[in-house]
């Protein structure tokens, strides 16, 4: 059974259209990067596969539909919506009775473990804590429920590096295991590259790219040619070429990589290179011209 | 029908494990949240309290202007300090009722909390139902706990210090029969609680729909209706309405013999069967039902503000 998936799946807010015929399917096991730019739908997309708003076309959530059943799915989805939505009144030792007291599968004593670690007091306020504390808090709470599907809505917006860092760390090494499936949403991009195994571009509600990393890296090149390789380079019809101190870059997809090494340096190209490269349409083969 | 389906998987959800108790722990968080549900009742019990105090150091003299009173007046002059101490808690805990209910939904989204809220396996259904139990159940609660304690200090302190200037402490046990006074109050607090379903239902429902001033959606447009239709049409049945559903329990649920010559037993004025047998009861009851199914269902499909 797929972990979430969902067919002609639409979404409209009056005039404008949110969601616009989706169609995926996301593998138990996967931690998957849903990458685009502001307004493109994702969080949208997310909410429906939350049973926060409902939708229209084919949507399930561990074989059920979000919006009929969100609140017996909830035992099996996490989400971290963003930061600060903890609530600011609430003390940590509320926090931890209150997901306690309503949630099965919440293992409290693993979540104390996870905030010994850190500097947070059972008696702080979430108004007390810093932005960064504040998202360790929620992570501890998140990782010490056994979910089958967690959903990371910007998790580290406004943290500083370290936070971040130590964030995606954790939820690597700590939580994620090949039952668990994780959705994120980042625009730090270049920062979870090393830990998706999918990831998927959406822009104006509908998915530009989906494929796993692995195809990413088979399928994508990003190759700075010699000087007097240019013009060779370029016949290959690179889909973006850019420029950065004084020599070209160009990225190509599904030209063999053995070719493109004659030509000069071959590296596989950052996620974010390539959401530009898709985002900014076809601009390519006469970008340099 | 969606609140139906919800309700029912909710329940279904909620009642196969054995170890979470969704509907107590909303309920708790709740007065987590909300310490001014038991603090501002406390402080005017202090005030009270503290004022009554003051009034025991000038006891002789209270004594000797009670005596030169008929028997009848000397009771009403001992039972009036009691009586505004059980009115003052209570209109306090309904201001406090009145500004929870307003917050009670509206905040979750101003704040945005609402999606820490949703991400735990609690029903829309739970979370309305224990939002309303503060103003049903746990205020009414904590009110007549409070008031029942400031009698009982009352009366304790009043004895002593009756007895410490050789009064008679039979007249305070005499003009305020506690336990007899404590099941008017009890009944009192069920009675009003009930009549003002209508009104909690519909200051919820407010909260659960304004994207904005939440206050002036729940007040203004009540008020408005009744100054239009005097207005437009020269009659009042608007305010009259209102006016009933603010203070006509009283006259459904209580009997006061205007002609009593002298007190009689508290317990006679009660009149529950003429309250439950008043169509407002009912009627009220069904239309605070009808705006906390539509709380419940706009939590549901409304989202962050």
């Amino acid at each position: 059974m797929a972990c979430l998936e969902a067919r002609g799946l639409r979404k409209t807010f009056g005039a404008t259209t949110a969601l616009d015929g989706i169609d995926l399917k996301i593998e138990e096991g996967r931690i998957l990067g849903l990458i685009g730019p502001n307004g493109a739908g994702k969080s949208t997309l997310l909410n429906a596969a939350l049973g926060l708003i409902p939708f229209e076309g084919e949507l399930k959530v561990l074989g059920q539909d979000p919006w009929a059943a969100r609140d017996s799915l909830m035992r099996d989805v996490c989400f971290i919506a963003d930061v600060a939505v903890l609530p600011r009144w609430m003390r940590v030792w509320q926090a931890l009775d209150y997901v306690q007291g309503v949630h099965p599968k919440f293992d409290r004593a693993k979540a104390e473990a996870f905030l010994a670690k850190t500097k947070i007091k059972k008696t702080s306020k979430v108004r007390e804590l810093s932005k960064g504390m504040v998202t360790q808090l929620h992570l501890a709470l998140v990782m010490a429920i056994d979910a089958k599907l967690l959903v990371l809505d910007e998790p580290t917006l406004g943290l500083d590096l370290l936070y971040r860092k130590q964030f995606y760390d954790t939820l690597l090494n700590d939580y994620f295991d090949h039952n668990r499936t994780i959705v994120v949403t980042t625009h730090q991009v270049e920062e979870i590259q090393q830990i998706l195994t999918d990831m998927m571009f959406i822009n104006n509600g509908r998915i530009v790219l989906d494929c796993s990393m692995e195809d990413f890296e088979a399928r994508y090149v990003e190759l700075t040619p010699r000087p007097e390789s240019t013009a060779e380079a370029r016949a290959l019809k690179p889909i973006n070429e850019r420029q950065a101190l004084g020599r070209s870059i160009m990225l190509f997809d599904r030209v063999p990589r053995e070719k493109l090494a004659a030509l000069g340096e071959v590296r596989t190209p950052n996620i974010a290179d390539l959401f530009v490269a898709v985002m900014t349409g076809n601009s390519t083969q006469g970008a340099a011209a | 029908m969606s609140v139906a389906t919800e309700s029912m998987t909710a329940i279904s959800a909620e009642t196969t494990s054995s170890t979470t108790h969704p509907f107590y722990w909303s309920v708790r968080r709740e007065v987590w949240e909300h310490r001014s549900i038991y603090i501002a009742p406390l402080v005017v019990a202090g005030l009270v309290l503290l004022g009554f105090l003051i009034r025991i150091v000038h006891l002789p003299q209270t004594m000797s202007l009670l005596a030169q009173l008929k028997p009848n007046d000397q009771h009403m002059a001992v039972a009036m300090p009691f009586a505004v101490a059980a009115v003052a808690i209570t209109v306090t805990g309904l201001i406090v009722a009145f500004f929870y209910c307003l917050g009670a939904l509206y905040n979750e989204r101003k704040d945005r909390s609402i999606l820490f809220w949703k991400s735990l396996p609690v029903s829309n259904t739970t979370a309305v139902l224990s939002k309303a139990a503060i103003p049903f159940l746990v205020l009414p609660a904590i009110l007549f706990a409070i008031i029942i304690a400031v009698h009982l200090i009352m009366l304790g302190v009043g004895s002593a210090a009756l007895a410490a200037t050789h009064g008679d402490a039979a007249l305070l046990w005499n003009s305020w029969p506690f336990v007899r006074m404590a099941v008017v109050l009890l009944y009192g607090m069920v009675v009003m609680t009930l009549w003002y379903a209508p009104i909690y239902g519909w200051v919820l429902f407010v909260s659960s729909w304004a994207r904005s001033m939440a206050i002036l959606w729940a007040v203004l447009p009540p008020l408005g209706l009744c100054l239009a239709e005097r207005i437009a049409l020269d009659t009042r049945y608007l305010s009259d309405l209102l006016d009933y559903r603010v203070n006509g329990f009283v006259k459904a649920a209580f009997y006061f013999d205007p002609h009593a010559k002298e007190i009689g037993d508290p317990l006679g004025m009660l009149t529950p069967a003429q309250y439950l047998t008043t169509p407002g009861l009912w009627a009220g009851l069904v239309i605070g039902a009808g705006f906390l199914m539509a709380a419940i269902w706009l939590r549901r499909s409304r989202e962050a503000i």
